[in-house]
Formats: structure tokens, sequence, C-alpha cells
């Protein structure tokens, strides 16, 4: 399966690349600002820092419309801030405050959003796949035209649920977008240590679904490879997998010592850095200055200090709150 | 209007009645359509409904829940079935990680209300991977509700209390009983509320608690008991959880002594949390240990007759439990 290079990039206005490239910089400053709290205790648990793919789940985004559900997984930092969800509500989550998305149920790896049909991070990888086809079957029963944007990890093609999903989304044809954002390991093992077939998208052929696979590393193209593949999905031809291939820069949480590939390598992937392609390119074409580059950083630097201020501030999950939601057995 | 029907003529017409009452109920699971159930329990709904209501699936058990908790998630009532409790573990990631925690883990902004029809149960000669009544795997997990009939009227009007609960219910129907079960059942719309037990005989001598397969036994045993002067209370536990704590306690304030049966294995299984509940909640009333009938911890129940006979909780070892205990 030959990865799009896009060489040549549909026209894109100088509003929405900058547009574009906020959203990376939203997602790159606010996961910097998770990292220095959980180093300074005020952040706990596990830290999945999305740093170096911000291009798939931003470039991706734009092809969902606020009608379209969105499953994501357990790195959904970067999924849930290009969803729209407020930086605020999610620094509060992963703080453990009342003022969170889950109200400090879930933590950093479960965000929702009734609003914005954010139906959550899964930190049981592969664990959104077949809920996705539950969202897409209610869809398609509902005669709704919108479609599922099913985000998962290459190390979830290993379990069971990927071919059991992808099976059903062709037999049903139904309508989902399979989102591989491809960083080349799960956890520690690294991608031809765990999959016979190292080709994701090739694994879509014996399901009959449509598939591609897009440099991750450019916003551009993954926005334009996901926006037809959105269009085919939209247009009847059943779903459709994605390969978006990337990197993380950081090791796979906070307390991973990341002692599974060398530093050449990533230092490598760090010359691809999404960010600093995109600001070159745009440079080049004379879309981007340093003013507006001052300009962005500083309205970033806002909103994620008001997000870190508004999680200080907010009042801690009341203990009284444990049994909260619980549903099916009332147990006291 | 009421007429005698059998457990399995019961879900069936639950099934079709709450469709016809319900748009958003849909079914799903593994030949239940063009086949109609493995069982026949979903006999005719195909035809009734059309496949767009009844839905043919893989054996995918993971993806059939997973498909049921999605669609719930956007305003669905999907009803699925898991042919036999034996091949639900394949689903159990699905039930325990996501529906059962989908509420508390969104603290509210998703609810589940999925019903899954699990068929389960032994002593037909169904050997190791047909045979399991397995609900005690699901009631450690709060966020689930799980229920368990044994009158065709129970699972009529509780199977429709199922598919309009709010919260994930595991409905297990035992295979033993589809056929050989029948009673009075009205043709109209009824619900049995999830949670109540049933005092299905008063005593005055020792409760026993059961479900199930074995709540007929235990009545059997009950009338043999009191031919010999025992006179034995007993409760059945529909809904395994929650559990109704105030009926089994009240029961036992009276009769101070506790015989617990069900098909299952013992070692943690439902009968170690009945116990427990009576030992922390009513020891000052009770008059004698706390007694189990139970399934043999056995792995899985094995083929062979007369080995599968000999698995099998009779009246007669109810019987003698009970006596030895009244003698307390």
């Amino acid at each position: 399966m030959s990865v799009t290079t896009m060489p040549e990039r549909p026209p894109v206005t100088p509003e929405h690349a900058v547009f574009l490239l906020r959203e990376m910089l939203r997602i790159r400053r606010f996961e910097e600002k998770a990292a220095e709290m959980y180093s300074l205790g005020k952040i706990h648990g596990f830290l999945h820092l999305y740093i170096g793919e911000e291009a798939t789940g931003v470039g991706s985004m734009q092809a969902f419309t606020p009608d379209d559900a969105i499953v994501a997984t357990y790195r959904e930092h970067g999924h849930a801030l290009a969803r729209g969800m407020p930086a605020r509500v999610l620094m509060a989550e992963m703080y453990g405050k009342v003022t969170g998305c889950s109200h400090g149920h879930g933590g950093s790896m479960h965000f929702f959003d009734t609003n914005r049909r954010f139906y959550g991070g899964y930190a049981i990888v592969g664990g959104g796949l077949p809920i996705a086809i539950g969202l897409a079957l209610a869809d398609q029963m509902q005669n709704r035209q919108a479609i599922t944007a099913c985000y998962f990890g290459d190390g979830a093609v290993a379990e069971g649920e990927f071919h059991e999903s992808l099976n059903l989304a062709a037999l049903w044809k139904l309508p989902v977008v399979f989102l591989c954002e491809n960083n080349l390991y799960a956890m520690g093992t690294a991608l031809e240590r765990h999959q016979a077939q190292t080709d994701i998208s090739r694994k879509a052929a014996v399901y009959g679904l449509s598939a591609s696979a897009v440099d991750g590393m450019d916003v551009l193209a993954v926005e334009a490879a996901t926006r037809e593949a959105a269009a085919s999905v939209r247009g009847g031809k059943g779903p459709y997998l994605l390969e978006l291939r990337t990197y993380r820069f950081r090791a796979h949480s906070m307390a991973d010592p990341d002692l599974y590939r060398t530093k050449e390598e990533i230092a490598e992937w760090k010359k691809r850095d999404p960010i600093v392609l995109f600001q070159n390119r745009l440079r080049e074409s004379g879309m981007l200055t340093d003013e507006i580059v001052a300009r962005i950083e500083a309205e970033v630097g806002d909103e994620i200090g008001q997000a870190v201020q508004f999680a200080e501030e907010s009042p801690r999950e009341p203990v009284e709150d444990l049994l909260k939601e619980v549903g099916g057995q009332n147990r006291s | 209007m009421s007429r005698t029907i059998t457990l399995i003529e019961a879900v069936n017409e639950a099934l079709s009645q709450e469709m016809e009452r319900d748009d958003r109920v849909f079914l799903l699971g593994e030949d239940i359509g063009l086949s109609g159930g493995v069982f026949k329990a979903t006999d005719g709904l195909l035809a009734k409904f059309g496949q767009e209501r009844v839905l043919d699936t893989p054996l995918a058990e993971g993806a059939i829940i997973a498909a049921a908790i999605g669609s719930s998630m956007v305003g669905w009532r999907p009803v699925a079935e898991i042919q036999f409790a034996d091949f639900i573990t394949p689903a159990t990631d699905q039930i325990i990680q996501q529906a059962s925690k989908l509420r508390y883990r969104s603290a509210g902004g998703f609810t589940c209300p999925i019903t899954i029809r699990v068929c389960c149960g032994g002593g037909g000669g169904s050997g190791l991977y047909h045979s399991q009544e397995n609900a005690a795997w699901f009631a450690h997990e709060p966020g689930l509700k799980i229920v368990m009939p044994s009158t065709a009227y129970d699972a009529k009007g509780m199977l429709l209390a199922a598919i309009r609960d709010p919260d994930p219910v595991i409905f297990f129907e035992h295979k033993r009983l589809y056929r050989t079960v029948k009673d009075e059942v009205p043709e109209g719309d009824y619900t049995v509320p999830i949670g109540p037990a049933a005092v299905r005989r008063e005593g005055r001598d020792l409760t026993i608690l059961t479900y199930g397969s074995l709540t007929q036994p235990s009545l059997n045993a009950a009338a043999d008991l009191s031919a010999r002067n025992i006179e034995a209370e007993v409760i059945e536990i529909r809904t395994l959880a929650p559990l109704d704590k105030e009926t089994i306690l009240h029961s036992v304030r009276k009769t101070s002594k506790v015989l617990i049966v069900h098909e299952d294995k013992r070692t943690m299984g439902i009968g170690a949390e009945l116990a427990a509940i009576v030992s922390e909640e009513a020891f000052e009333d009770l008059d004698g240990p706390i007694v189990r009938v139970t399934g043999p911890d056995v792995p899985a129940i094995p083929f062979a007759p007369p080995l599968d006979k000999a698995w099998q909780v009779d009246t007669h070892m109810i019987v003698a439990a009970a006596e030895k205990l009244a003698a307390y």
C-alpha cells in the first residue's frame, strides 16, 4: 500500500492553515503543561502523551462534522481538544476535579462529552472498536447521515476485536472510518515484533474495506486523506480503514523509561516534527510570520494557563460521590 | 386475560410485544433470525419485524455486546442473545469493562440500557461447554443487574422490565426450564420489577434461599419436609444483583435458620455472598450454621450420564440438608 505523500496539495487558505497550526500547538502546549503538572504531583496516575502525533488528530478531525460520532483511545487528549472540548474541563479531569468532563471519575484516559458526540477514551486497547460498530449501526438504523470516526493505535490491531469490527462493519456496510494511528510501538513492542503483516492498511483488503495510508506527520496530507475516506463512507461505499503513520516523541507514559528504542531513532523522527514541518512550509509560502506565531503562542499560552488555574481552583470530587452513578446495583 | 404458556413462549412474547410497543428495541445475536434461535426463543420475530430489527450476527460475542452498547449510547434498546452462557467469555471484556462501567466513568453522561439474554444451565447431558450457570461471574460487578426467572410469568414480566431498565441487565434463561415450566401468563403488558425476591412458600422453621432451576426442587423439598413436620420458607432470589436483602433478612429473623440452594459451583458463589449478608446483618437471629447445598467445584459439567446426574443438586439432597439443619 503506497503512502499518500500529497506532492500536489489542494489549496489551503491562510486562515485554515493558521487554524491547523494553532490546533496542533494547543495540543502540544496542553500536554507539555500536563507533563509539568504531573512532575509536580498535581496530576497522578498514568499519563500518556500524544506529542509528535498532533498532525494525525488535528488533520483527521477536520473531516468530521458535529453530527459525527468520535471514538478515541487512551492517548486521547489530542482528539478531545481537536473535537472542541474545552482545555479547562480536560485539565480538571486530569486533576481529578469535579469540574472535569467525567467529574474526576475517569482521569486522563477516559474523556467523554455527550454534547460533542465524543464517546470516550478507552483504556482497554481495542475496546472502543466494536462500540464504534454499535454507534454506526444506530446511526444507520436511524437513517442519520452521521458517520463514526474510530481511532486506535497499531497495538489494537493485534486484538480480536479489531478483526470482529472490520468484518461486521464491512458485512453490514456501516459508516465507519477506522483511523489507525500507527506510531510503530504497542507500548514497548515494536510493530515488527507484534505484527506478522506490518502494513496495517493491507489488513483491510481481506474484509473488503477500502483503505489507504498517509504520512501522519503532514497535517495537510492527513486532512486530505481523511476527507477522502470520510467522503467515501458518506457516499455509501462502506467502511474505510485509514492508516496514519506517525511517531510519538515521548515515552509511552510518564512512567515508561523508554528503553526499547534508540535515541538516534527518536532524534531522526523529531526532524519530522509535524508542527515544525508545517510552520516551515507556511513560512516558505508566506502565510506565516513571526508575529502570527507569537500571537498564536500567546493565545494558546493564555488558554492553557487558564485551564490550569481552573483545575487548580476547582473543588476535589467529593467523597460522597464514590457511589454516584454506579447504576445497576444499589449495594449499600 | 391470561393463559398457560411455557417459559420460552413467555420470552418470545415479551420480545415481540416490546418490539411492537417500542421502535427502539431491536435484537441481535447468533442464529436468532432465520433460524429463530437455537432454542427457538426468537422464532417468528424475523418474519414479523424484518432483518433491520432482528440481526443475525457472526460468531463474535464481543462485537455483539459492543454493538449493543454503542447503539444504546444513542438511544436504542438492544436485546442481545448469547446462545449459550458458556460462550459469553469473549464478551466479558465488553460486559465487565465497558457496559458495567460506562455510567460511572462518564459520571452519568452515558447510560447503557442493554439487555443480554443468556441461555444457561445444566442437567441435560449437554456437556462441558453447553451447560454452565455462570451468573456469579457477573454478580461481582457493580453496574450490572442480573436476573434469572423460574416461571413463565416472571420471564415475561422481568424481560419487559429489563428492556425498559436504564442500566445493563443480564437476563439468564435456564434451558431446562424453557419447556418444562408452564404457568399462567397475562396476554397483555406488565412488568415484574427487577430487585424484589419472591416468597414462594411461607414457613417457620427454616429459610431456603434459592433461584433458577432449583426453585421447583426446593418447593418439592419443602412439601416433603412439611410431611415430616418441618415448615420451610422458600424464597426465590429472582434478581441476583441487586440482592433483595430486606426480604431475605426478614425471613431469616423469622426462622433463624438458613439453607442456601443453587445449581452453580460452591466456592465464591452467589451462596457465599448470601451467607455473608446473613452473617453480617442477622447474626444475632441465627440459631444454626448457614448451610449451602450447591453444585460441586468441578470445572465444568461432565458429559457421561452418571457424572452429569451426580453433579446435579436434587430434592433429596435439599431435604437431607434441611432436616439436619432443622434439628439444630
